[in-house]
């Protein structure tokens, strides 16, 4: 296959997971488990291949985006020519980085499922939803407009429902606590959805077209700051020094100098081998029939010949080899033929921009303001942040790798990637970005502290998860935006592995629990598989068929919770390997040198940092900005740190609390795998981003190769300069908190019995700020008396009084029928009895008679009276079609 | 660019499709799948249309519908389970009280 046919890829790694989900949606109840979780597997790595591809295909081209018209979906929504938005996805460096993340941390969770899930009995439905995830996060982020991206949006929201309250039929009121969690995460999400719905309208009332860039254009890198963190021998690096040794030295690259420095720019490219590459990805683009938005830029080049060209055709599929014309900007495209955020940019370069509301007119920037934080309420749903990060602790509810897989890795990532897709709007909007940072900065720090408080394994870190996410968005308020993807790439590897060891452990402990009560006959030998996983799903004739089995889930210690930290404890000896991986994850996740969460975390702080000391002329605002992100999100490591190490004690630590936890097995090693390879992942993940002139990591690894891949999409990505200060600062925070819960939970006093308080909670003082941890910060009991009720009251309200009440018994009993009887009192006598009876009588025998030969026809079945509609309607439409078949005969 | 009457022949499989699930369906539910989908073969028919003339009324017509189907889906759904919740089955053809 030829390098520039490469982006066509993108269509495939949306269909594999697409056909997964449909093989085993509709023939997954007939295979085996083998076939299900192999099917779904593949289906994610060919995805995970063809992203790899992607990849390659961008380093070779200079990392220039490519826009793919999936064929048959060209022109997908087309209203006359006003509302024109086409199916077209992206495949430039931010989509490829997301896409790899999906795939890749899904293909390890898709394994590890094979065997977590192993005799559920929805095994398939399990799968093919987990396919379907992936098809709608892919959507999602490989979308080039803002509807494909609702679109995805919606999808991965009704996946997330669907596979929350995915054991919504397990006994004992559980199945109604899971299912409740998943209406409660997509109700939540629907105030979210709102958010993003009305950014969208808006958007496109302001700018006409939801696309990011049109095809053919650029994302206006700024070439002179962007090329300093170039890796030396670069085609970008040659390019800097070379635009650097004409210039001189240039201010802040304003959009005007662009046209000056893409003559350079023309040079150093034709010179490589970008000339033939470059092309292609216009190629690409203007294949398929989206012909006039191409058209009409290539026009425009040619009237106005900005730029040297030679050569013709180069939209064509045949000119790929002689294309010549290439371009480093989009002075050559007219306004109106560019993407939102190049609109946003030449209409703010051109200054004093109105948009037209028909009775009122704002300016542009203030409708950015507008747009941005609506855009920020979809972000606040999707990511769980204040104020609706709710549904996320309960979402742990589904099985866990769903907890692992949608969220903590990939779907509740979507705000932030949203956010960095829009940097140019984020980049404008200062007032936005303060509530982006103090929504973020604030939730990162919220979640943190009530992780602190809780005892179920998964929701220590579903708020951990939350507090991470308000790093990332905090991220994006401070500027950050190759700092908060970066930060999402790594938390994506080792939050998953924490998950996923989350689930080994759970899975161990139950089974232990098994093993400890359930001694007779089931439950050593190997084949109890619909055993094996934390609370069993009922499992209809298979449970009773095995009577050991129901014994033991139902006969011994019914409230025996295997989740609850309290009932592990000394586990390290039982499950090595999960103990291993979990370490890294926490340390990863602590932000301990040199693991991955080191290098992401550090990132956004150096930021902050940076920002609220006012570097590059930082203005107020962003000052203020800054110092709320460094100081809460400083705290917030701390915070990390210790509830990470907390966990650590209490799961693997001390001794065992429970005979559950003393008989735990370590888990198959089609689980362990996984934990391993994300493992590694979770150690090796930062390297991808060393900072300039970091010891030893740099001259190994290079520096600053994230951010300058991330530059190529987002335009106003940029990396600090290592603060090695903060960096020592932040690392001893983490050390001594992990300390400080050794002391409290390991060591010296580890928690002895299942029964025991929180040391925290025994401790004088502290016992009360523990106590509202635990109570995780009475949010949910407050939206429940904010909104629940008074919800609940009116619904009680409209239906027992207003409908009950007053339309039945009042307008329905008094008016109608009391009326009604008091009307046919008045005829029925004089008039009815006298007049009417004999004529009535008569028609009366008459009617039976007719009726004892038609109430055959009455059957009573649906389908005879649809039959009769329809013959009914053929009937009509042959009648009304008679005159034209005179007419034309 | 998809021809036009590539559409209009999607549409009319999807809404015979639709016809012969009402007619010979038993499961409430599916029946009720049945009346969306060619509610949808209708609405793909009128876009169709529409964008062949390049006009907008066709996809104004789409969405009303798309509005009041969700309505439908709201009141459907909830007499479907009504019906389950007093005769514990959803097989149409176990309603039929009105037979003369």
């Amino acid at each position: 296959m030829h390098m520039e046919s490469y982006p066509q890829l993108v269509t495939l790694v949306i269909l594999f997971p697409a056909i997964g989900a449909f093989i085993n949606l509709f023939w997954g109840a007939r295979l085996s488990e083998k076939w299900i979780s192999g099917i779904a597997t593949v289906a994610s790595a060919l995805a995970f291949v063809a992203s790899a591809l992607l990849y390659v295909y961008l380093v070779n081209n200079n990392y220039q985006a490519a826009v793919v018209n999936p064929p048959l979906l060209d022109g997908w929504i087309r209203m006359g020519d006003s509302v024109i938005i086409p199916w077209q996805q992206r495949v430039d460096t931010l989509s490829v980085t997301l896409m790899l993340v999906v795939t890749g941390i899904g293909s390890l969770i898709h394994m590890y499922a094979a065997g977590y899930m192993h005799g559920d009995a929805r095994y398939h439905r399990f799968f093919a939803y987990l396919n379907m995830f992936l098809a709608f996060m892919l959507i999602l982020v490989t979308g080039n407009n803002f509807l494909m991206m609702f679109v995805g949006w919606e999808g991965v929201g009704l996946c997330s429902f669907l596979l929350i309250g995915f054991w919504f039929d397990k006994a004992k009121g559980v199945g109604w606590r899971n299912s409740n969690a998943a209406r409660k995460a997509f109700i939540v999400n629907r105030v979210g959805d709102f958010g993003l719905l009305m950014a969208v309208f808006l958007i496109f009332w302001t700018f006409g077209t939801l696309d990011y860039y049109r095809p053919g254009e650029v994302a206006n890198v700024e070439l002179e700051e962007g090329s300093y963190y170039a890796p030396k021998g670069s085609p970008a690096y040659n390019l800097y020094q070379e635009t650097h040794g004409e210039h001189g030295e240039e201010g802040a690259a304003a959009e005007g100098e662009h046209s000056e420095e893409a003559a350079p720019a023309e040079g150093a490219a034709t010179e490589g081998e970008h000339s033939e590459e470059a092309a292609p990805a216009e190629g690409t683009a203007t294949e398929g029939e989206h012909s006039e938005v191409a058209a009409a830029a290539e026009g425009e080049a040619h009237a106005e010949g900005a730029v040297a060209q030679e050569g013709e055709g180069h939209g064509e599929e045949e000119g790929h080899g002689e294309a010549a014309v290439v371009y480093l900007n989009n002075n050559h495209i007219a306004t109106e033929d560019l993407g939102v955020f190049g609109k946003t940019e030449r209409w703010l370069e051109e200054g004093g921009h109105e948009v037209d509301f028909g009775p009122f007119n704002l300016p542009l920037e203030t409708v950015l303001v507008i747009i941005t934080l609506f855009m920020l309420l979809g972000a606040a749903g999707k990511s769980a942040q204040i104020p609706l990060f709710v549904w996320l602790p309960d979402a742990m509810a589904g099985p866990t790798p769903v907890s692992a897989l949608i969220h903590a890795a990939t779907m509740v990532t979507a705000g932030v990637y949203m956010m960095v897709r829009a940097n140019v709007w984020y980049h404008e909007a200062e007032i936005t970005s303060l509530v982006v940072t103090i929504v973020g900065a604030s939730t990162a720090i919220m979640a943190g502290f009530v992780a602190i408080g809780q005892w179920d394994i998964k929701r220590v870190l579903a708020y951990s998860t939350v507090s991470q996410l308000g790093f990332m968005v905090a991220a994006v308020g401070v500027g950050a935006y190759s700092a908060a993807v970066f930060h999402l790439f790594t938390h994506a590897f080792f939050k998953a592995l924490l998950f996923l060891g989350s689930g080994s452990v759970i899975h161990g402990v139950e089974h232990g629990h098994h093993i400890a009560h359930g001694g007779h006959g089931h439950g050593h030998d190997k084949d109890h598989g619909h055993e094996q996983h934390d609370p069993h799903p009922v499992h209809g004739e298979e449970q009773h068929q095995d009577a050991h089995a129901h014994d033991d889930s139902h006969g011994h210690d019914d409230n025996f919770d295997p989740q609850d930290m309290r009932n592990m404890g000394g586990l390290w000896r039982k499950m090595p390997v999960t103990y291993l991986t979990y370490v890294i994850g926490t340390l990863a996740l602590a932000g301990i040198f040199p693991l991955s969460g080191f290098w992401s975390k550090d990132e956004i702080l150096a930021d902050s940092w940076l920002r609220a000391i006012g570097e590059e002329g930082a203005t107020a605002i962003q000052q203020l900005g800054g110092w709320i992100a460094f100081l809460l999100l400083f705290a917030a490591a701390g915070l990390t740190a210790f509830y990470m190490w907390r966990q650590i004690e209490l799961v693997f630590h001390g001794k065992a609390r429970t005979e559950a936890a003393r008989k735990a097995p370590e888990s198959v090693w089609l689980m362990t795998l996984p934990l391993i390879l994300l493992a590694f992942g979770s150690i090796v993940a930062g390297f991808i981003q060393i900072p300039r002139g970091f010891f030893l990591f740099d001259s190994i690894f290079g520096h600053y190769n994230f951010v300058y891949w991330m530059q190529q999409s987002v335009v106003h990505s940029h990396a600090p300069p290592f603060q090695l200060g903060i960096a020592i600062m932040a690392t001893l925070l983490a050390l001594g908190a992990i300390f400080f819960a050794r002391a409290r939970y390991g060591g010296e006093n580890p928690l002895v019995g299942a029964e025991q308080k929180d040391p925290l909670q025994a401790m004088p003082g502290v016992g009360g700020v523990w106590g509202l941890a635990n109570a995780r910060l009475y949010w949910d009991d407050i939206y429940n008396r904010l909104f629940e009720r008074p919800f609940n009251a009116l619904s009680r309200f409209l239906a027992d009084t207003l409908d009950w009440k007053f339309w039945h018994d009042y307008v329905h009993n008094t008016v109608i029928r009391d009326g009604f009887n008091a009307l046919g009192g008045l005829l029925s006598k004089p008039v009815d009895l006298g007049i009417i009876d004999g004529v009535v009588n008569g028609i009366g025998r008459l009617t039976r008679w007719i009726a004892g030969g038609t109430k055959t026809l009455q059957t009573g079945y649906v389908r005879t009276y649809a039959i009769t509609l329809l013959l009914g309607v053929v009937v009509v439409i042959i009648v009304l079609l008679l005159p034209l078949l005179n007419t034309s005969g | 660019m998809v021809q036009t009457d590539l559409y209009v022949l999607l549409s009319a499989i999807l809404f015979t499709l639709g016809v012969l699930g009402v007619l010979f369906r038993k499961n409430a539910i599916l029946v009720f799948m049945s009346v969306e989908l060619m509610l949808n073969a209708t609405n793909l028919a009128l876009v169709a249309f529409s964008r062949q003339w390049g006009m907008e009324s066709g996809h104004l017509f789409v969405f009303f519908i798309i509005t009041v189907a969700a309505a439908e889906v709201a009141v459907g759904l909830a007499l479907i389970v009504a019906i389950f919740r007093t005769k514990q089955s959803i097989n149409i053809d176990d309603l039929h009280q009105m037979r003369g």
